[in-house]
């Protein structure tokens, strides 16, 4: 089972006050694959996200992760047991560059200290040079190399966003979590992010992907999850989620779904 | 950035270029002196100043922590060069002890005033490193009772300066038939450790440790869902702040020969402070800027003030210490209103990568 399971998420949730954001949701995610993660607005995707990578404290269920728990873990530990996301309104480091930003994701992966850093020994400038090419590769592999050099928040919207993937892919991530990547982009831009998710899935990450354009995950995802009011009201394969009539029901309104049952 | 710099060779302009500014700052205490021993002493100032703003940069200007009681580590590198090396306990320990024990001991300060504040930001971060700033200097006010370990308000006096066997850095003499002053001394000194932190600080900036502090100042939710660990590091930030504080503190006793909690208020820190955001925080040679010109711009008017008001009116209108702060008060909004991020702020650090040229041969 873990030997094909990176992620078993087990009767995960999750109350603000009054409001029951996750109830009891469980699913699987399994290695290598692009699994979606849809659901109108308020639904708890990007709370999902939030529990998942330790920004928010469940109030029950668990996860594991790669055959181990993760429980009660920091965000910074999360990163660093293999878990890297982006960010739904794009959290870059806007007054640093492109290439820097990408850097900084290569922190957990590396390690030089204080000393390191004053005394320049021949071992932390191998280190700088490797974290420079490896970061310039990544920017390189989204597409945005050419903008290295410029403040990240000098960057086209679109582009901000593939940083955001590259800053998180230098992480080295087994998962890679998305959080709607291709909000606000055009349909040329969409298209190529979906090459991006390919080639990303191809070279052996695994993709949870959080996204409102439903040509876009019905096109790419494996598998998809779908939740309403903090509820799993489904999980299956593209086509199979699709024809559901409570997805149909939750997207389109009650009724609806019963005239579409009707016709 | 250096990194690169070390590879390719450096054109010979730069290296005739560094070795201008080599002599030019090595000839101008004698410059300075010429006009008056008084500015050899500013200068001496306007360098312990370099030291604290850019370790007040490091906390407020990398890792975007308003810190508004920095002087605290000052006073507690001041006072254990005091107290080491002065009659006051008749201990008199040679500086190049003393120096690194201050650094240490503003370090621990430093972890000690990080570690409750680390949630916090902005303004509350702003009111409880004031707090901390006013605790030490009335610590140091008031621990002359029962024991009397800082000797109050009177402060510590007779402190010993800086000595290498026979030879005082305080004391007039000559060296190879050149004489100097004491404050001419003390300059070389102090050219040297200013060189030593600026070249820390700048290798601090471009490291590993320098980006973890930018990320935080950025987007701490950022920062950590990147896998940084934001406790360890920013009270490295602190720490690191902190120490560069404490030496410049204990060059400060060294100097002065005195010291007195009168010397470490609120208005201290919030020069400081000024230094850094003046001068472009988070950009070392703007910090440098800034310190250099908010020690020498007040004296400068100090000194010109009262001449100019002869020349223009035939008499003093108003005191010479009034007009210096006033005009360094239009002075600071001014420059907020037309220059807000600084008067050097930082440009983009562009990386010439090797990698962008040739993919196969970087390694």
């Amino acid at each position: 089972m873990s030997q094909l399971s990176l992620l078993i998420a087990k009767d995960i949730s999750k109350r603000f006050g009054g409001v029951q954001a996750l109830a009891d949701v469980s699913f699987t995610i399994n290695h290598g694959e692009i699994y979606g993660l849809i659901g109108p607005n308020g639904a708890g995707k990007t709370s999902l996200f939030n529990v998942l990578t330790g920004i928010y404290e469940s109030d029950g269920g668990s996860f594991v992760f790669d055959g181990e728990p993760l429980d009660r873990v920091k965000p910074n530990e999360v990163a660093e047991r293999g878990i890297a996301r982006t960010f739904q309104n794009i959290r870059l480091f806007q007054n640093l560059s492109a290439l820097e930003n990408v850097m900084i994701g290569r922190h957990i992966r590396t390690q030089a200290g204080v000393f390191g850093a004053i005394l320049r020994d021949k071992k932390t400038l191998a280190e700088e040079a490797a974290i420079e090419k490896r970061s310039y590769e990544l920017l390189d592999y989204v597409g945005v190399a050419k903008r290295a050099n410029d403040l990240a928040k000098h960057l086209a919207y679109g582009d901000q966003r593939r940083l955001e993937i590259a800053r998180a892919l230098a992480t080295e991530p087994k998962l890679l979590a998305l959080d709607e990547p291709a909000a606000g982009m055009n349909a040329t831009e969409t298209q190529a992010l979906k090459r991006l998710l390919e080639d990303i899935r191809r070279d052996g990450t695994t993709i949870l992907l959080i996204e409102h354009d439903m040509k876009l995950v019905m096109s790419i995802c494996d598998r998809v999850l779908v939740l309403d009011y903090g509820k799993k009201i489904a999980e299956g394969t593209s086509a199979a989620v699709q024809n559901d009539p409570k997805v149909i029901a939750a997207y389109l309104g009650g009724e609806v779904a019963l005239n579409l049952k009707g016709t | 950035m250096t990194a690169n710099a070390r590879r390719d060779s450096i054109p010979p302009k730069i290296w005739a270029g560094v070795a201008l500014v080599a002599i030019a700052l090595a000839l101008l205490p004698f410059a300075a002196g010429y006009i008056g021993q008084a500015w050899v002493r500013i200068l001496n100032f306007a360098m312990i100043y370099i030291m604290l703003a850019l370790g007040l940069n490091i906390v407020v200007g990398f890792a975007g922590l308003l810190d508004l009681g920095y002087i605290a580590f000052y006073a507690v590198g001041a006072y254990m060069y005091a107290l080491l090396a002065s009659p006051h306990f008749n201990l008199h320990l040679p500086f190049w002890v003393i120096l690194p024990l201050g650094a240490g001991l503003a370090c621990i300060f430093g972890v000690l005033l990080g570690a409750p504040t680390l949630k916090l930001r902005g303004d509350y971060l702003a009111i409880v490193t004031l707090g901390f700033g006013e605790i030490i200097r009335i610590f140091l006010n008031n621990l002359n009772a029962p024991v009397n370990v800082t000797n109050g308000p009177q402060g510590v006096n007779l402190i010993d300066p800086f000595r290498i066997d026979a030879f005082s850095f305080a004391q007039a003499g000559n060296i190879l038939g050149v004489p100097f002053s004491g404050p001419q001394k003390y300059y070389y000194v102090l050219l040297l450790l200013t060189i030593g932190v600026i070249v820390i600080n700048l290798r601090l900036q471009n490291s590993r440790l320098g980006r973890a502090w930018e990320a935080i100042r950025e987007d701490e939710v950022a920062a950590k869902a990147m896998g940084i660990n934001t406790r360890n590091v920013k009270l490295l930030a602190f720490a690191m702040g902190a120490s560069f504080g404490g030496i410049a503190g204990g060059i400060f006793s060294a100097t002065q020969q005195f010291v007195s909690p009168e010397s470490f208020g609120l208005f201290e820190s919030i020069i400081v402070l000024a230094m850094v955001v003046l001068g472009g925080m988070g950009h070392i040679p703007g910090v440098i800027l800034g310190a250099v010109l908010l020690t020498l711009l007040p004296e400068f008017l100090r000194s010109t003030m009262e001449p100019l008001q002869h020349l223009l009116f035939g008499r003093v209108l108003l005191d010479a210490e009034t007009v210096r702060l006033l005009v360094f008060g239009i002075a600071l909004v001014v420059i907020m209103l037309y220059r807000p991020a600084g008067l050097w702020p930082s440009a983009v650090r562009k990386r010439e990568l090797e990698v962008a040229r040739a993919p196969e041969a970087a390694e």
